[in-house]
């Protein structure tokens, strides 16, 4: 049985439909996150996951109940908000236990459950603490315990990481998938960022316009993009993109033809492609020399980041983004042979912008 | 190397008498001597016996200082045959403010907070004509309601003036609680929906507890509002129930006798004394109302 199932979804706000015929299941004890950029309709779903938004059409399971008409607090859900929302006038006590005391649980379980989650998130030492005098990282604790405390089947994060400061969210996006690994709950997560994405999905539902462009996991996610936008999406810096024509299993690409033997085609194709290949997919000098695809670049632009450097330069006419080691000496102006194999490229029709 | 710090360094001189400071605080001087004069020369007054006031000398202070206006304006001013002074409007008064206040504010709070966060079919339209109505004139109301109050049974009694103040107060009050509600991160909201709180529940345990600056706004403007009123209570009471307001008036205009300009300043400083008192008390009531850190920061 799955966690949640979504059927034939759809929700529009007056005439605008941010949602159309959305179909999405989801497995027990799944991590899946819903990526997108802003105003994808990624928030919108949650909120219907969570019975915030009344649906215009279709149907939400959960635990295998109808629960499409269901009032929040009876779908077995708990909600993290990227603003935490927690209740500022009542201690983390109290913030903790106001689901539990709506439920009108008898108060020795209340308790029981409350040390039980603040024992887990780390957070006893604040139970007699208001929101305000805690940290930001802490604050989103104390939201996740109030989740946790309700003892619920599915978890749904609404970007809680996005509030928190970088260094922060590396920390918390760690604990978050310890919890996950030991809880078992499933779990929904919103995020526009895709290094978390990456880091914590069991799959990711890359959404655009209310459509999900691509859901699998993130390694397919990353090296066998189903479309352009994904390709361009995910990844950063993002993607190269070249236009060429493709005929007889060979690419003109800078003037150049490459056989494109190597590319796993769905089906044979003829005419015009774009070819993306990954920053960190290009080799450079002496690498690249017996790479199916060879060319000399001028370097435009070097960014350090440390750990590696980003180079820009031009290609056909195009900005052409690669990564080269992080101590490395390479200055503007440089002549430098950049190369790359054809297996590691995306290829996608001109058109309807679909992988072949 | 301390010699090397030649030319301006550390903070600008400041002069005390720079002509900026003398056009501010020249200004400030002027305009509050211009609305602390009447003031100052009502409490004189008040506390002047008659044969000092024939003098002539209004800015004078007493020579001789005595509360016996203060008292008389209190109980024993005439208003026709009534000989008890402002007592009895005074108690009317708050007869017919505790009431209007508590059931305008609590009928408003409850309106603003399902029109910001319960919105349903027709709900912005309901909206619209409720604000309409702030800025319909109120003498254009007065026959009509005088026939609803007849009908109802409410005409000249207390209960009837308390209806008017509060249907008149839901306008603005309404709008002001549906904009502080309004204000309150949705976040906040549907968390308390996913927690299983339900209508009332998010009112009285999430809303109300942080809205008490919003509270304290509507509590001045109604205070003072209903208070200062002279239009609804001379028209909507009879003598017998009359606000001090009312009251006031018919002792300062009274035709008969001699006028006492003591008993009549007293009277006024007595009956304008309530919402004087609530500006300064509330003052400290606003910064203590703040809410600290609700969602993040």
């Amino acid at each position: 049985m799955n966690s949640v199932e979504i059927r034939e979804l759809d929700l529009s706000f007056g005439t605008v439909n941010v949602l159309a015929g959305l179909n999405l299941d989801i497995a027990q004890g799944e991590f899946l996150v819903l990526l997108g950029s802003s105003g994808c309709g990624k928030s919108t779903l949650l909120n219907c996951i969570a019975g915030l938004l009344d649906v215009s059409a279709g149907q939400i399971f959960i635990q295998g109940k109808n629960v499409t008409w269901a009032q929040p607090s009876e779908r077995g859900i708990g909600m993290v908000f990227q603003s935490y929302a927690l209740y500022p006038q009542m201690t983390v006590e109290g913030n903790l236990s106001f689901g539990l005391k709506n439920q009108r649980m008898d108060k020795e379980e209340i308790k029981k459950r409350v040390s039980k989650a603040s024992e887990i998130l780390q957070i006893e030492s604040l139970l007699k603490r208001k929101p305000a005098a805690l940290s930001g990282g802490q604050r989103q604790r104390v939201a996740i315990g109030r989740a946790l405390v309700r003892d619920v089947d599915v978890f749904l994060f609404d970007e809680p990481l996005s509030n928190l400061d970088a260094k922060l969210r590396t920390d918390l996006r760690v604990e978050l998938k310890l919890l996950h690994r030991k809880l078992g709950n499933t779990m929904i997560y919103v995020t526009h960022d895709q290094v978390e994405a990456m880091t914590l999905a069991d799959r990711i539902a890359v959404m655009k316009d209310g459509v999900i462009q691509q859901l699998g996991d993130p390694n397919t996610i990353y090296s066998k993009p189903t479309n352009k936008y994904v390709a361009d999406f995910i990844g950063s810096p993002s993607m190269n993109f070249f236009k060429g024509p493709v005929e007889n299993g060979a690419m003109q690409i800078n003037n150049e033809s490459v056989s494109l033997a190597k590319y796993d085609f769905h089906k044979p194709y003829n005419g015009l492609a774009w070819l993306g290949i990954r920053p960190e997919h290009v080799r450079s000098g002496s690498d690249a020399n017996d790479c199916d695809f060879n060319a000399t670049v001028v370097v435009d632009l070097v960014e350090p980041m440390g750990a590696d450097t980003l180079v820009w330069s031009t290609l056909q006419d195009n900005p052409f983004r690669f990564r080269v080691e992080g101590q490395t000496d390479i200055k503007q102006g440089d002549k430098i042979s950049i190369g790359f194999e054809i297996e590691r490229t995306s290829l996608f029709d001109i058109d309807t912008e679909i992988r072949l | 190397m301390a010699d090397a710090l030649t030319g301006p360094s550390g903070p600008p001189p400041k002069r005390i008498f720079s002509r900026t400071n003398i056009m501010l605080y020249g200004t400030l001087l002027v305009v509050s001597i211009y609305y602390l004069l009447p003031l100052y020369v009502m409490v004189v007054t008040s506390l002047k016996g008659m044969p000092e006031i024939r003098l002539g000398n209004i800015f004078a202070p007493p020579l001789e200082v005595t509360f016996e206006p203060w008292v008389k304006a209190w109980s024993e001013a005439c208003t026709g045959i009534n000989c008890d002074g402002l007592s009895r409007g005074f108690w009317n008064s708050v007869k017919i403010l505790v009431p209007s206040c508590a059931l305008s504010i609590a009928v408003a709070s409850v309106n603003g907070y399902a029109l910001a966060r319960w919105k349903f079919k027709g709900s912005e339209l309901f909206f619209s004509i409720l604000i309409v109505g702030a800025f319909i004139p109120y003498q254009t109301m007065l026959y009509p309601l005088v026939i609803i109050l007849r009908e109802l049974g409410l005409m000249g009694k207390l209960g009837g003036l308390v209806l008017v103040h509060t249907v008149f107060g839901m306008p603005i009050l309404t709008l002001l609680f549906r904009n502080y509600f309004a204000g309150i991160p949705e976040d906040l909201f549907k968390a308390a929906r996913v927690d299983g709180a339900g209508f009332w529940g998010i009112y009285f345990r999430i809303m109300l507890p942080m809205s008490l600056p919003i509270f304290v706004v509507a509590l001045i403007l109604q205070v003072t509002g209903i208070w200062n009123d002279f239009l609804f209570g001379v028209i909507y009471t009879k003598p017998a129930t009359y606000p001090m307001t009312v009251q006031l008036n018919n002792i300062v205009n009274s035709v008969q006798g001699i006028k006492e300009y003591n008993v009549n300043m007293a009277a006024t400083l007595l009956t304008g004394g309530v919402p004087l008192i609530l500006y300064f008390i509330s003052g400290k009531l606003f910064v203590r109302g703040i809410a600290a850190g609700a969602v993040k920061g």
